[in-house]
C-alpha cells in the first residue's frame, strides 16, 4: 500500500499508509471519541474544512450502507485512522470502507498512531494539518499555506443552494431510513407515554440550514412534520412568508461570529414563530439573544458528553460536534442557560423564559450517537402545538 | 434518598464455576467505597481468601456461613439500617430475597438499598420478565415457565425443538442446556428442575447462531442512566457468555444497532427501576447468508432480549477493566443515596460518573477451561458454564489482543499456533463449541476453508474469521518470506511472540528479540483512561502496543514488580490474588512503587487504585521483560521482581528472569530449585538429616518401574514443576503404573516425573516467613483427610487439634532447617506426613514437599492468627529483618479459637468429571468456619461448604474392602441417628452381618430397578458415602455413577472415610455455634 504522512502546524508528522484517493488534504485536524457510526460522520457537514481523526482504532468493520449517510457527500477534507478494516461484516453493508473512500475520492490515511495525535490535540489544541501521499516538505509547507479554519464561513459553503422539502412534500425519498422506528422509541419518549398526543395535525416547519444532518429531518418527519429548508441566506422574511408552525435552525460548521449577518435576522424571527436551534444553530441564537461565543481547545466530538439539565437536574448522555461554545455573559435576561455540560462546564442549552425558543448544543438527533436526548423534537412539536393554540 | 447509617454487604461465599474472583473485587470496591461515604460497612462472607473479608476492608468482617439463620443472627446483633445485595452474585442476591420472604428484614426494619427486591423478581422470574418486555413494546423470545416434567415436554412441543432450558435462578446457567431431541429435552429438564431452587425452569425458542451482545448499564436513584460498556461474542448464542469469547466494544454492530441495543438497555433498567449496575444480554439477527431467520413483518426489529442481571456479574467485572470505569463502586455509591453526576470520575479526576467510557483499543476476555485437568470430562460448551476464570488482553486491534489473550491463558506454551496432534484434514476437524475450537478455527483456515463453510457451520460471524485469516496470512508470510523489519513489525502488531516468529521463521526466539533490539522495535504502553485520550487521566493502568508514543515513561523512586497468577484455575486460585495485592500494599508501605503484572480482569490486583503502576499484560517472559526494560529509568536502575505471590505461574517466570539477568527478591532462582528439583532436594534434606518418603525422579519408563518396586507399593506419581497435584495418582501396581506415567510424561512437558513411596497418614502443612536469618511459624495445619489427598481438596484445621507437642516442635525445627538452609527468603510452604509413632515413641516426620512461596493457605493463616504474612514477607524480603517489625522467630501462639477450611467444589457443572477425591486437586473454592472450639468450627465449615448432615438423613453407602472396618463406627452412628440406609451389595452384606437394617440397591445400571442412580435422582436418599475400588480413573472407574449422580443432584457425596467421619460426629454435637465478627475471636 503506498505511505501518506500527516503533517501537523506544530511540525509533527506522523508516517502512514494511503487509504482511499491520491494527493493531498488539509484543514483542521479534529478528533472524535465514538466507537461506531463512522459514515455518519463522514457525511456530517459540520466536519466540513477538517481532517477527522477517529480514536476507535479499527474503523470499517461492518462496511458502509448508503441509508445512513447524513447528507449527500463526503463532508471532511480527510480521514486520520489507525486501520482501515480490510473486509466488512454486516446484513445491510454494501461495500467495505476502503473500497468506500476510494470511489468518493476520499483522503484518508491509517497505520498512524492516532491516540499520540488525539493527546497533541488535547495538549495544544486543534490545529492545522495535512494529509499526503507526496513528501514530507510539501507536506509541511502546504500546511504553513493553509488558511485560518476560524477565518471561513464554512456553513454557507455546505447550505443548500436552493430551497426544497422534506417530509409528505418529498413522499418518494428513499433516504428514509427502515430504522427509523427504533429512534422513536428514545429512552425518554417513554416515560411520558405515546408521543403522538401533541400532533394532532401535521406541522409545517422551515428548517434553516447551515449544514443539516439528514436525521434531523427524519426526526421531524417522523413527529409530523412537513418540512421546507432554506439555504442559510435567507433572510427573516423569507422564512416568515412560508407562514410555518416552527422554525428549525440547524447544526453545522465554522465559527459562529462569522455569522453577523444570520444573527440579524435570527433576531427578527425570535417571538414570532416557536424555534429550535441545534449545534451552530443554538450558537447563533444565543447571540441573537445577546451571549457571546469562543472557541474550544480542542472541541467536544463523540457520543458520550454529560449533559445535566438545569431546571430537572437529570443528565442525558449526548452526541457533540462543536468546536465553539455560548459565553453566557452578556445573554439577555429573558433567556436563560438549560443544560450544561457536566465535564468543563460549558453551555449546553437555552431557553427564553416566556418564548417558545430553545436551544441545544449537542445533536438530539444522534445519528451517530446515543438516542436519549430524541425527546427535544417532541418537545418542540409540543411547543408548536402549544403556540398555535395561543 | 438519606443516607444509611450503616449497611450489610453479603458475599458470594466459596468460589464456584459462575461465581468467582469477580466477587471479592465488586465486595471490596463497594465496601470501600460505602466507607468513603461514612456509612459504617457491615461484611459476611464464608470465604476467607479474599480481600474483602480483611479487618481493614470493612468495619464490621463475619466470616461465617451464608445461610438465613446466621445472617439474621448477624443482624440482630448489628441492626443494619440498610442491606446492599446486588454485589454478592446470585448467592447475596438469592439470600437477600431469602431474607425478604422469612420477614427478617421487615422484623428488624433493614431496608434494601439500591434496586428494589420487586425489581430483583420482575428481572429474575421468567413470566414477570416477559410481561415487562411486552409492556416496553420489546420483542419478546417465544418460552414459557415450567414447573414439571410434563409442563416441559407440552411447552417443547408447541415452540418446536430445538430449545434452551433455563433454570430459575440459578448461577452460570447450571442445571441448563439446550435439547435436539425429545430424549434431551427430558433429561436436561429433570436437571434442571432439581438445580433451580424455585424448581421451575423456562422452555426458550433457541436462536442458534445468532449474535450474542451484552450490555452494562448503570441507573442511578434520580432515573439517570448510562451505559459502561457494550460486548460481542465470538461463539454465538447457545454457549454461556461465561464460557463464550468476548471481545469489547462491539464490532460488528452500526451505530444504529449499537444504538438500537443501548436504548433498549436503559428502557429496560429504568422501568425495572435498577439502582446500581446491571447487565443485559441481548441476541441479534446474524447475516443471513450465515443463518437465515424469518423476517417476522409484526416484528421489525432484529433482536431479542435474553436475559437481565439486576446486579454487579462477571460481565461487570470484564467490563470494569475493560472500561475503567469501577462500576462496584460507583454501584455501591448509588445505593448510599448519591447520583451519577455527584460521583467523582476516579480516573480522570476532574469529570463525573455520569459519563459513557469510550474506548481507544480492544479487548478479548478468553474463558480458562479445567479440561486440562479434566481430560475424561465433557469438552462441549452449551448454556451451562464450565470455566472456572479468565484472562482479558488490551490492545489496539482484535488480533492484538486475541493473541496476547491466548499467551495468558497459561496452557503450556499453547499459542494460537497450537494444533491437535490428531487434526490431519481439515473434514476431520471438530468446529463445534468446544474449549479448544478457537484452536480448530485456526487450523481450517490454515487448510484453506472457506471462511462463508465456516460461518454457516458455526454462526460465528466471518468478520472474527477473516480477523483469523489475517493472522493466517501472516503465519504464512513468515514461514515463507524473510524476516525483515516491516513483515516483524506486522507479525508483533498482531500478538506474536518473538518465540511464534522464531518458530515460523526458524529462528531462537532470543534471536527474535534481538533483532528487535537492532531495529529498536520495542513496545509502547498506553493508558486504560476511559475516555480515549479525550482528558488528562490519572489512572495508571497500561497496556503494550507496537506503535509510536509511550505513555508510561519510569517514574522516580525504588521500584517493584509483583508478578500476579493469571486467571483462576483450579490449583491458583483466588489465594494468590490475596497474595498478590497485599505484596503491593507492603511495598507501598516500604515506600517502594508497587508495579502490578495480571491478566485477570475478575480480580482485586487488576483494579488500577491497587498498585501504583498496572500492566494488564500475560504473564510470560516476554511480557515480563518488555516491562522491566520498560521500567528501566535513564539512569538504568531496573526494578526488582517478586515471584512468590503469584503462584506456580510467577514462580515459573523465576528462571527466565535470572538467566535474562534480572534481580529477583526473596527466594532466589537456585533456592527455589532446589525445593523444585527432586535430585537436588533430596540431597539437601539427606544433608539436613530430615526424612522424606522414600522415592526418585525419573525420565524413563524403565526407570519408573525400577522405582517403584525398590520403594514398593503403593507409589504417589507426580510430575515437578506443576500445580494443584495435577496427573498425580496413587497408583498400587506395575500395571497401573504404567498408564499414568504416560499421562504424567505430557503435564510435565520434559521435566521429569517423581515417584515417591505413598505414606498413608497424617497430613500436616506449615507456612513459615524467613528473613534469612530468623524463620516465624505463624500457624500449623493438620489435615482431616489422610495424606494421599491433594491438599487443596482437604479439609484443615487450624490449631492441629491432633498434634502432640513434640510433634509440632519436630516440625517447627525441620521448618526452620529446610528454610534457613535453602536461602529461602520470604514465604516458604511445606507440607508434611505424620506417621504413627513406632516403639521407639519418637515423633515420626516426613516432608512431601516445599514449595518456595505463597500458599493457598495464606489468606487462611493471615486471618485466624491476625500475623500479616505477606507484609512481613515482603518487608523481609526489601531487607528489614523480622525482629525490626517487632515479630520474634518460631511457632506463633496459638489462639484460642479453632479454625476449619473446607474445600468447594463446581462438579455439577462439569458432567463427566470423577468427583473423587484424591491427590489431583478439583475443588475450585475454599469456605472457613471459624469459632471458639472445633466441633462448632467444623460444623459451620460444612454448612458453608453444603457437607452438612441433619440426623436422619437418608445415606447411600457403597464402600470397598479396604475402608469397610474404618467405616463400621461411622455406620453405627448413622444408624442410631435415624437415618435410613442403602446399601450396595458388599456393604449391604455386611450391615446383615451386623444387624443393621439396610436396604439393597444395585450397582448394576442395566439390571433392575431402583438402582443406586435412581435413588439419588428420585430422591430417595440425600447423602452418599462411597469409597472407591482400585483404580480410579482407568476405564472400570468404580462407582463413577453413584459420584456422577450425586453431583447432578448436589447432595453431599463423601469419598473419604475422613470427610465422612467428620461430617457425622458433627451431625450428633449439640452445641450451638457461635456467631461473632473475626476480630471477636481472633483478639479474643
Amino acid at each position: 500500500m503506498p505511505s501518506a504522512r500527516l503533517a501537523l502546524a506544530d511540525g509533527s508528522v506522523f508516517e502512514g499508509r494511503a487509504v482511499g484517493a491520491s494527493g493531498h488534504a488539509g484543514g483542521e485536524v479534529v478528533f472524535n471519541t465514538s466507537m461506531t457510526g463512522y459514515q455518519e460522520m463522514l457525511t456530517d457537514p459540520s466536519y466540513a474544512g477538517q481532517l477527522l481523526t477517529l480514536t476507535y482504532p479499527m474503523i470499517g468493520n461492518y462496511g458502509v450502507d448508503t441509508a445512513v449517510e447524513e447528507s449527500e457527500k463526503i463532508q471532511p477534507s480527510g480521514l486520520i485512522v489507525r486501520e482501515v478494516a480490510p473486509t466488512a461484516s454486516h446484513l445491510n453493508s454494501t461495500n467495505d470502507l476502503g473500497t468506500f473512500l476510494s470511489d468518493r475520492g476520499v483522503i484518508a490515511i491509517e497505520g498512524v498512531d492516532t491516540r499520540a495525535i488525539t493527546r497533541r490535540i488535547r495538549s495544544q489544541g486543534v490545529m492545522l494539518g495535512v494529509i499526503t501521499t507526496e513528501s514530507v516538505e510539501d507536506a509541511l509547507a502546504q500546511v504553513r499555506s493553509l488558511p485560518g479554519y476560524d477565518d471561513i464561513d464554512w456553513a454557507s459553503q455546505v447550505t443548500t443552494e436552493k430551497q426544497y422539502g422534506w417530509g409528505s412534500f418529498a413522499k418518494n425519498s428513499n433516504l428514509l431510513p427502515a430504522v427509523e422506528p427504533i429512534a422513536n422509541k428514545a429512552v425518554s419518549t417513554l416515560k411520558e407515554g405515546p408521543r403522538s398526543k401533541a400532533s394532532e395535525s401535521h406541522k409545517k416547519v422551515v428548517l434553516i440550514d447551515g449544514g443539516v444532518k439528514r436525521n434531523i429531518m427524519r426526526s421531524l418527519t417522523a413527529r409530523e412534520c412537513d418540512i421546507t429548508v432554506l439555504p442559510i441566506d435567507a433572510t427573516a422574511e423569507q422564512v416568515l412568508a412560508l407562514r410555518p408552525d416552527g422554525i428549525v435552525w440547524s447544526p453545522g460548521p465554522g465559527d459562529p461570529q462569522v455569522q453577523n449577518v444570520q444573527v440579524e435576522e435570527t433576531k427578527k424571527l425570535i417571538g414570532k414563530v416557536p424555534i429550535l436551534g441545534i449545534c451552530l444553530g443554538h450558537q447563533v441564537i444565543a447571540r441573537a439573544l445577546g451571549a457571546g461565543t469562543f472557541k474550544l481547545p480542542f472541541g467536544h466530538r463523540g457520543g458520550n458528553h454529560p449533559v445535566r439539565d438545569e431546571r430537572t437536574g437529570s443528565v442525558t448522555i449526548t452526541a457533540q460536534n462543536h468546536g465553539y461554545a455560548v459565553d453566557p455573559i452578556g445573554l439577555d435576561a429573558s433567556a436563560e442557560v438549560s443544560h450544561v455540560n457536566l465535564n468543563d462546564g460549558t453551555v449546553e442549552g437555552i431557553t427564553m423564559r416566556d418564548e417558545p425558543v430553545m436551544t441545544i448544543q449537542f445533536h438530539s438527533e444522534a445519528s451517530p450517537g446515543p438516542l436519549d436526548s430524541m425527546s427535544t423534537f417532541d418537545h418542540f412539536v409540543e411547543m408548536m402545538a402549544t403556540a398555535g393554540v395561543k | 434518598m438519606t443516607k444509611p447509617e450503616s449497611v450489610l454487604i453479603i458475599g458470594s461465599g466459596a468460589i464456584v464455576i459462575g461465581q468467582a474472583a469477580e466477587f471479592d473485587y465488586a465486595g471490596t470496591q463497594a465496601c470501600k467505597a460505602v466507607r468513603e461515604e461514612g456509612v459504617r460497612s457491615i461484611l459476611v462472607n464464608s470465604n476467607p481468601a479474599t480481600i474483602m473479608t480483611d479487618l481493614d476492608i470493612a468495619d464490621a468482617v463475619y466470616i461465617e456461613p451464608l445461610t438465613v439463620p446466621v445472617i439474621e443472627r448477624i443482624i440482630a446483633r448489628e441492626r443494619p439500617e440498610g442491606l446492599l445485595p446486588t454485589l454478592g452474585g446470585q448467592t447475596g442476591l438469592n439470600l437477600a430475597v431469602e431474607l425478604a420472604n422469612a420477614g427478617i428484614l421487615e422484623k428488624y426494619n433493614v431496608k434494601l438499598l439500591g434496586t428494589p427486591l420487586e425489581s430483583i423478581r420482575r428481572a429474575e422470574d421468567r413470566e414477570l420478565f416477559n410481561n415487562l418486555l411486552a409492556d416496553l413494546g420489546e420483542p419478546v423470545l417465544d418460552s414459557e415457565p415450567c414447573e414439571s416434567l410434563e409442563e416441559c415436554e407440552a411447552a417443547a412441543n408447541r415452540i418446536g425443538l430445538p430449545v434452551v432450558i433455563r433454570p430459575a435462578y440459578t448461577l452460570g446457567g447450571t442445571g441448563g442446556g439446550i435439547a435436539h431431541t425429545s430424549e434431551e429435552l427430558r433429561a436436561i429438564a429433570t436437571n434442571g428442575l432439581s438445580a433451580s431452587p424455585i424448581t421451575q425452569v423456562l422452555i426458550e425458542r433457541y436462536l442458534g447462531g445468532w449474535k450474542e451482545v451484552e450490555y452494562e448499564v448503570m441507573r442511578d436513584g434520580a432515573g439517570n442512566c448510562v451505559t459502561i460498556c457494550n460486548m460481542e461474542n465470538l461463539d454465538p448464542m447457545g454457549v454461556h457468555t461465561g464460557d463464550s469469547i468476548v471481545v469489547a466494544p462491539s464490532q460488528t454492530l452500526t451505530d444504529k444497532d449499537y444504538q438500537m441495543l443501548r436504548s433498549a438497555a436503559l428502557r429496560i433498567i429504568d422501568e425495572l427501576g435498577i439502582e446500581g449496575g446491571c447487565n443485559i444480554q441481548f441476541s441479534m439477527a446474524p447475516r443471513k447468508d450465515v443463518r437465515s431467520w424469518e423476517g417476522d413483518s409484526s416484528k421489525p426489529l432484529p433482536y431479542y432480549v435474553i436475559e437481565v442481571n439486576p446486579r454487579v456479574s462477571r460481565s461487570s467485572a470484564l467490563a470494569s477493566k475493560a472500561t475503567g470505569y469501577p462500576i462496584a463502586r460507583v454501584a455501591a455509591k448509588i445505593a448510599c443515596g448519591k447520583t451519577l453526576d455527584q460521583i467523582p470520575n476516579a480516573v480522570t479526576e476532574r469529570t463525573t460518573a455520569a459519563f459513557e467510557p469510550a474506548l481507544d483499543y480492544c479487548v478479548v476476555k478468553i474463558p480458562r477451561w479445567p479440561f486440562d485437568k479434566f481430560a475424561l470430562g465433557d469438552r462441549g460448551l452449551g448454556t451451562q458454564m464450565k470455566a472456572t476464570g479468565e484472562v482479558m488482553a488490551i490492545e489496539r486491534t482484535f488480533e492484538g489482543a486475541l493473541n496476547k489473550a491466548v499467551r495468558s491463558l497459561e496452557f503450556g506454551r499453547r499459542t494460537l499456533l497450537w494444533e491437535d496432534p490428531s487434526w490431519n484434514d481439515a473434514p476431520g476437524i471438530n468446529l463445534s463449541a468446544t474449549d479448544t475450537r478457537l484452536w480448530a478455527l485456526m487450523a481450517v483456515l490454515r487448510r484453506n476453508v472457506p471462511i462463508e463453510e465456516i460461518a454457516t457451520e458455526t454462526g460465528i460471524d466471518p468478520w472474527f474469521l477473516e480477523r483469523l485469516h489475517r493472522i493466517v496470512e501472516v503465519e504464512r508470510r513468515l514461514l515463507s518470506e524473510t524476516l525483515d523489519g516491516e513483515l516483524l513489525l506486522v507479525a508483533k502488531q498482531m500478538g506474536f511472540t518473538d518465540e511464534m516468529v522464531g518458530q515460523l521463521a526458524d529462528r531462537l526466539p532470543e534471536h527474535v528479540r534481538e533483532l528487535r533490539q537492532q531495529l529498536g522495535m520495542r513496545p509502547v504502553y498506553k493508558m486504560v483512561d476511559t475516555c480515549a485520550a479525550e482528558f488528562d487521566a490519572a489512572t495508571p493502568y497500561f497496556y503494550s502496543t507496537y506503535e509510536q508514543e509511550n505513555e508510561a515513561t519510569p517514574e522516580p523512586g525504588v521500584s517493584t514488580i509483583v508478578l500476579g497468577s493469571g486467571p483462576i484455575r483450579i490449583g491458583q486460585g483466588i489465594e494468590f490474588d490475596y497474595a498478590s495485592v497485599h505484596a503491593a500494599w507492603a511495598l507501598q508501605d516500604a515506600g517502594r512503587r508497587a508495579i502490578l503484572v495480571n491478566s485477570n480482569p475478575e480480580t482485586v490486583s487488576t483494579d488500577f487504585d491497587t498498585s501504583d503502576r498496572l500492566y494488564f499484560e500475560p504473564l510470560d517472559e516476554e511480557a515480563v521483560r518488555n516491562i522491566l526494560e520498560n521500567e528501566t529509568g535513564e539512569t538504568g536502575e531496573t526494578p526488582t521482581s517478586i515471584v512468590q505471590f503469584g503462584g506456580q505461574t510467577a514462580v515459573n517466570l523465576a528462571e527466565p528472569l535470572w538467566r535474562s539477568g534480572q534481580a529477583i527478591i526473596g527466594s532466589s532462582a537456585e533456592a527455589i530449585d532446589t525445593a523444585e528439583d527432586r535430585e537436588l532436594f533430596e540431597e539437601f534434606l539427606q544433608n539436613l538429616g530430615i526424612p522424606q518418603p522414600p522415592g526418585a525422579a525419573v525420565r524413563t519408563l524403565e526407570e519408573g518401574l525400577k522405582t517403584a518396586q525398590a520403594i514398593g507399593y503403593p507409589v504417589l506419581i507426580r510430575p515437578s514443576y506443576v500445580l494443584g497435584g495435577r496427573a498425580m495418582e496413587i497408583v498400587q501396581n506395575a500395571g497401573e503404573l504404567v498408564g499414568f506415567l504416560a499421562q504424567a510424561a505430557e503435564a510435565a512437558e520434559g521435566r521429569p516425573i517423581l515417584i515417591d513411596k505413598y505414606l498413608e497418614g497424617r497430613e500436616v502443612e506449615v507456612d513459615a516467613i524467613c528473613d534469612g536469618e530468623k524463620v516465624l511459624i505463624p500457624g500449623i495445619m493438620e489435615h482431616i483427610e489422610r495424606a494421599g489427598v491433594h491438599s487443596g481438596d482437604s479439609m484443615a484445621v487450624y490449631p492441629p487439634v491432633h498434634l502432640e507437642d513434640d510433634e509440632k516442635e519436630t516440625i517447627c525445627r525441620h521448618t526452620e532447617q529446610i528454610v534457613l538452609g535453602m536461602g529461602a527468603i520470604g514465604l516458604t510452604n511445606i507440607q508434611y506426613v505424620v506417621l504413627p509413632r513406632e516403639a521407639s515413641g519418637e515423633p515420626r516426620v516426613y516432608v512431601l514437599e516445599v514449595n518456595p512461596r505463597a500458599s493457598r493457605t495464606v489468606p487462611f493463616i493471615s486471618k485466624v492468627t491476625g500475623v500479616p504474612m505477606v507484609q512481613l514477607a515482603v518487608r523481609a524480603m526489601c531487607g528489614e529483618s523480622l525482629e525490626s517489625q517487632g515479630y520474634e522467630e518460631g511457632l506463633w501462639p496459638e489462639g484460642d479459637l479453632v479454625a476449619v477450611k473446607a474445600p468447594v467444589f463446581s462438579m455439577s457443572k462439569l458432567a463427566e468429571v470423577d468427583t473423587y477425591l484424591g491427590p489431583e486437586m478439583k475443588s475450585t473454592g475454599e469456605v472457613m468456619g471459624i469459632d471458639n472450639a472445633y466441633e462448632p468450627a467444623l460444623a459451620k465449615a460444612l454448612a458453608a461448604s453444603d457437607l452438612a448432615l441433619e440426623p436422619g438423613t437418608p445415606v447411600l453407602l457403597s464402600l470397598s474392602d479396604r475402608t469397610k472396618a474404618e467405616a463400621l463406627p461411622l455406620v453405627h452412628a448413622l444408624h442410631e441417628a435415624g437415618c435410613d440406609l442403602y446399601a450396595t451389595e458388599g456393604t449391604g452384606t455386611m450391615l446383615e452381618a451386623l444387624d443393621i437394617p439396610s436396604t439393597f440397591v444395585t450397582k448394576v445400571l442395566s439390571g433392575t430397578h431402583p438402582n443406586v442412580v435412581d435413588v439419588i435422582a428420585d430422591g430417595t436418599v440425600s447423602c452418599v458415602l462411597n469409597t472407591p475400588e482400585g483404580q480410579l480413573t482407568g476405564s472400570l472407574r468404580d462407582g463413577f455413577h453413584i459420584r456422577r449422580a450425586a453431583a447432578e443432584k448436589r447432595i453431599p457425596c463423601f469419598t473419604s472415610i475422613d470427610t465422612a467421619r467428620a461430617a457425622i460426629e458433627t451431625m450428633r454435637g449439640t452445641v450451638t455455634p457461635t456467631v461473632a465478627r473475626l476480630d471477636e475471636y481472633v483478639n479474643k
